[in-house]
C-alpha cells in the first residue's frame, strides 16, 4: 500500500515537472511573420481636439442604421466618465485633464490596436479572429460561440460583446475599416474624417519613421515613446503624445513580448502528457497487477479485503 | 427483467416499481413531500423563469456581465468549481484501477456519478453562460481554432464527458440487467481509466492556464507561471475532499444504501484519503508559496490583497492540510470531515478569486453577480442533486447489486 502512494505522489511529480518544463521553452515561433506591408494608424495625442468626429465616422461606416446626426456627438459630458470601445461604439475618445487646472486636457482616442500577433486570434477556439494580409485584425460572427475569452485575453480591452442580443450576440470590435478599404476608400473612416489630422494612416513601417522624426524634431512637444511599437509584441496603431502614456489611461504594463507566447508552453507540454502519462500510469498498473498475482501465490486462500465489507 | 432481489418480472412492472422504488404511487408521492423537497421545488420554482428570461431576452437580462467583466458566476463558479469538484471520478479510479489499491472500490462508482454528472452540469452551466450555445460543437468539428486553450479545454472536457458516462455505464446496465453489455463496458475499465487521468489532467490544468493570457488583469499574486500546475494539483484535492463529503453525505441520507457497510471500514477508507488529502494539501501549500516567492511578491503580502491571499492559503490550504494529518495520525474521521468540507470552500475560494474577486483588482467598476445569476447557479446544482439521487435510488452505485459479482 505505501509502495503505491509513494508512486502516486512520484507521478505527481512527474506532471509538475513536465508542466514547469513547458513553461520555461516558449520560444516558439510566431503565428505569422511581420511584414512590412502591414498598415495601421499613428495617432497624435498633441493635435487631438476632442471633438469626437472620429466617433460619429465610425458609427456611420459600421454602424449606418443607427445613423446619429452628427451633431449628437458635439455632447462633451460624455468625458465625464471613462468610456472604452462597446458594442456600439468601436472607437471612443477620452478626456485627460491637465496636471494644472490651466494645462490643456489630452484627449485620447481608444480603438483596437490590431496587434503583430493578437491576443484576441489565439484565444479564440473557434478560429473567429484573423489577421489580415492588410494588417488589421478581423474578426468573423458566422463561427463565434460567444465565449468571450478574447475579451478576457486582450491586453487593451478593445473586444465588446452584445449582451443585449439573445439570439445573435457577438463581438464587435475595430476592424480598421477592413471592409471600406477594401471598397476603394483611401483611408479608416475615422482617419478620413479627422478635421485636424492626428490620425495618420499609412504602412505601419512608414508611420514609425515619422513617429520617430516628429518627435525627434519636437523633442519639447513630445514624450520619447512610441506607444504601440513594442508594446505587446508590437501593434499597427501607433501612438505619440505629449505626456507620459501611464497619465493618459494606457497600459505600461503589457510587456514586450506577444500575448500568444504566454501560453505557448502549457500548449507545447501537452503532447507530452498525452505520450508520457499513459505509459507511466500503465506501468504503475502492470506493476500493481504483478504485485498482487505474486501476493495471491503467497497465500492463495486469502480473502480480498474489499469483498468483506460488501457482501449483503 | 429481473427487480432487486433477482426475481423475473415483465418489462412493465419493472419500470413501474422503479420509478416508484417499489410503493404505490400515492405512497411515493406523498414520501417526497420532505424539506428537502420543498427547498428543492422552492429553488425550481424561481430557476425556471429566471432561465426562461436569459434565454428569450439575453444575458444582459439575467447577468451583470460587463465589456470589462465578461465571465462572472456562470464560469467561475459552474464551470471552473464545477470541474475541479468534480475531480473525485479520475482520483478514486486510478487509485483503485491502475495504483491497486481496491480496498478503496466502494467509494470508485459514488465518485464516478459525482464527476459524469459534474461535468454534465458544467456543460449545461456553459449553456447558460455562452452567447450562442447552439454551436457548442464548433470548436470540435466545424471551426477549430488549435492555438486556444479553450479549444483544448473543450476537446478535453467532451471526451472526457463520454469517458465518465462509459465509466458510469455497468451500473446502469446492472440496474437494467443488460448483462452482456456490462461485460463489455467492464472490460474498458483500465482503457477509459487511464484516458480519463490523461485527460484530466489536461483539462484541470488547461482552465488555469486559460489566465495566463491575463497577467494584467488577474492579481499579481494569484497570476503565476505555474497556473496550470495549481489548477491541477488542487483539482486533487478537490476531488479527494469531495469524496470525503460526499461518502459522509452519502451515509447520512442513503442509510438502506449503505446498510452492508461496515462503518468501522467505511472510516479506515476516509482516513486513507484524509492522508493522502494531508500530502497533497502540504504539496499545493509549497507550490503556492513557492509561485509567490518565484515572482518576488513578498512585498505584496502586506496589501489588503496579501491579506486575502494569506485567508485562503493558510486558512483555506495549510489549516486543512493539518486537520486532514491530524486526522489521518489520530485515525479520528471527525476531523478527516472537518478538513474536507474547509478544503472544499477553500479550492471553491481559489476559483473565484482567480477568475472574478481578482480579476481586474485595481479597477473601480467590480462585478457583483446578478440575483439571476445566483439563482441559475443554484438551480443547476439543485437538478444535480436531484439526479444524483434519483440514480442512487435506483442504481448499484453506493451498494453493489445482488445478483452480480462486484466488479473487478
Amino acid at each position: 500500500m505505501s509502495v503505491n502512494r509513494r508512486d502516486f505522489l512520484r507521478l505527481l511529480g512527474a506532471a509538475s515537472v513536465a508542466g514547469a518544463a513547458g513553461d520555461s521553452t516558449a520560444e516558439a515561433a510566431p503565428l505569422q511573420r511581420v511584414s512590412n506591408d502591414w498598415q495601421g494608424m499613428l495617432i497624435d495625442l498633441t493635435l487631438c481636439v476632442g471633438c469626437r468626429k472620429c466617433e460619429w465616422a465610425c458609427q456611420q461606416e459600421n454602424d449606418p442604421a443607427r445613423g446619429q446626426p452628427i451633431d449628437a456627438f458635439d455632447d462633451k459630458s460624455v468625458f465625464e466618465q471613462r468610456r472604452r470601445p462597446t458594442g456600439l461604439s468601436l472607437t471612443v475618445v477620452n478626456r485627460f485633464d491637465g496636471r494644472r487646472p490651466d494645462d490643456k486636457p489630452t484627449y485620447v482616442k481608444k480603438q483596437c490596436m490590431h496587434c503583430f500577433e493578437p491576443a484576441c486570434a489565439s484565444a479564440c477556439l473557434v478560429n473567429a479572429y484573423r489577421k489580415t494580409a492588410q494588417g488589421a485584425v478581423v474578426y468573423d460572427e458566422s463561427v463565434c460561440m460567444g465565449c468571450r475569452y478574447c475579451m478576457v485575453a486582450c491586453p487593451f480591452e478593445i473586444p465588446a460583446f452584445t449582451y443585449d442580443s439573445p439570439t445573435r450576440p457577438a463581438i464587435r470590435k475595430c476592424e480598421m475599416c477592413f471592409e471600406r478599404l477594401a471598397r476603394g476608400e483611401a483611408k479608416p473612416a475615422c482617419a478620413a474624417t479627422c478635421p485636424v489630422e492626428a490620425i495618420t494612416f499609412g504602412r505601419r513601417s512608414d508611420l514609425l519613421a515619422l513617429a520617430r522624426q516628429k518627435i525627434s524634431s519636437e523633442p519639447e512637444r513630445y514624450v520619447n515613446h512610441i506607444y504601440g511599437e513594442h508594446e505587446a509584441g508590437g501593434t499597427c496603431c501607433l501612438y505619440i503624445a505629449g505626456r507620459p502614456f501611464e497619465e493618459l489611461g494606457f497600459r505600461t504594463d503589457v510587456g514586450d513580448k506577444p500575448y500568444p507566447e504566454l501560453t505557448k508552453g502549457f500548449l507545447s507540454a501537452v503532447p507530452f502528457i498525452q505520450v508520457i502519462w499513459p505509459a507511466v500510469l500503465m506501468g504503475a498498473y502492470a506493476f500493481s497487477r504483478r504485485r498482487e498475482e505474486l501476493s495471491d501465490e503467497s497465500k492463495p486462500a486469502a480473502t480480498q479485503p474489499e469483498q468483506t465489507g460488501q457482501q449483503p | 427483467m429481473m427487480d432487486q432481489a433477482g426475481n423475473v418480472v415483465t418489462p412493465a412492472t419493472w419500470i413501474r416499481a422503479e420509478l416508484t422504488l417499489g410503493q404505490s404511487t400515492k405512497d411515493y408521492l406523498r414520501g417526497l413531500i420532505t424539506p428537502f423537497n420543498v427547498v428543492a421545488a422552492a429553488v425550481l420554482a424561481v430557476g425556471i423563469p429566471v432561465t426562461i428570461n436569459r434565454f428569450v431576452n439575453g444575458l444582459a437580462a439575467a447577468t451583470n456581465l460587463t465589456n470589462n467583466s465578461p465571465w462572472g458566476l456562470w464560469i467561475g463558479f459552474d464551470v471552473l468549481c464545477g470541474v475541479a469538484l468534480a475531480a473525485g471520478g479520475f482520483v478514486m479510479a486510478s487509485t483503485v484501477h491502475l495504483f491497486g489499491l481496491k480496498e478503496y472500490k466502494p467509494l470508485v462508482r459514488p465518485a464516478i456519478l459525482t464527476g459524469f454528472l459534474g461535468y454534465f452540469f458544467v456543460v449545461i452551466g456553459l449553456f447558460f453562460d455562452l452567447g450562442r450555445p447552439w454551436r457548442l460543437p464548433y470548436p470540435l468539428v466545424y471551426s477549430p481554432g488549435v492555438t486556444s486553450v479553450m479549444f483544448e479545454v473543450a476537446w478535453c472536457v467532451s471526451l472526457y464527458l463520454t469517458v465518465q458516462f462509459l465509466e458510469i455505464c455497468p451500473a446502469a446496465f446492472e440496474w437494467l440487467g443488460f448483462r452482456k453489455l456490462r461485460v463489455w463496458a467492464l472490460w474498458l475499465t483500465t482503457a477509459l481509466t487511464v484516458f480519463g487521468v490523461v485527460l484530466s489532467t489536461l483539462h484541470q490544468s488547461a482552465l488555469g492556464a486559460l489566465f495566463l493570457m491575463a497577467p494584467g488583469k488577474v492579481h499579481p499574486l494569484w497570476y503565476s507561471p505555474y497556473l496550470p500546475v495549481l489548477f491541477f494539483a488542487s483539482a486533487v484535492i478537490a476531488g479527494i475532499s469531495m469524496v470525503v463529503v460526499e461518502s459522509t453525505l452519502s451515509h447520512r441520507i442513503f442509510h438502506s444504501q449503505v446498510a452492508h457497510h461496515d462503518p468501522r471500514q467505511m472510516d479506515r477508507l476516509l482516513i486513507g484519503l484524509g492522508k493522502a488529502g494531508a500530502v497533497v494539501m502540504m504539496a499545493y501549500f509549497c507550490l503556492k508559496c513557492l509561485a509567490m516567492a518565484h515572482e518576488q511578491h513578498w512585498p505584496l503580502l502586506l496589501t489588503p490583497w496579501g491579506a486575502w491571499w494569506l485567508v485562503e492559503v493558510v486558512g483555506f490550504v495549510l489549516i486543512p492540510s493539518l486537520i486532514y494529518a491530524v486526522g489521518a495520525r489520530r485515525e479520528n474521521v471527525r476531523f478527516v470531515r472537518a478538513a474536507s468540507v474547509i478544503a472544499v470552500l477553500g479550492i471553491v475560494l481559489n476559483r473565484l478569486n482567480v477568475s472574478i474577486i481578482t480579476y481586474r483588482w485595481y479597477a473601480p467598476d467590480r462585478y457583483i453577480p446578478n440575483w439571476q445569476e445566483i439563482i441559475v447557479s443554484l438551480t443547476i446544482v439543485m437538478v444535480g442533486l436531484l439526479t444524483f439521487r434519483w440514480i442512487v435510488n435506483r442504481m448499484p452505485v453506493l451498494r453493489d447489486h445482488p445478483s452480480y459479482e462486484p466488479a473487478h
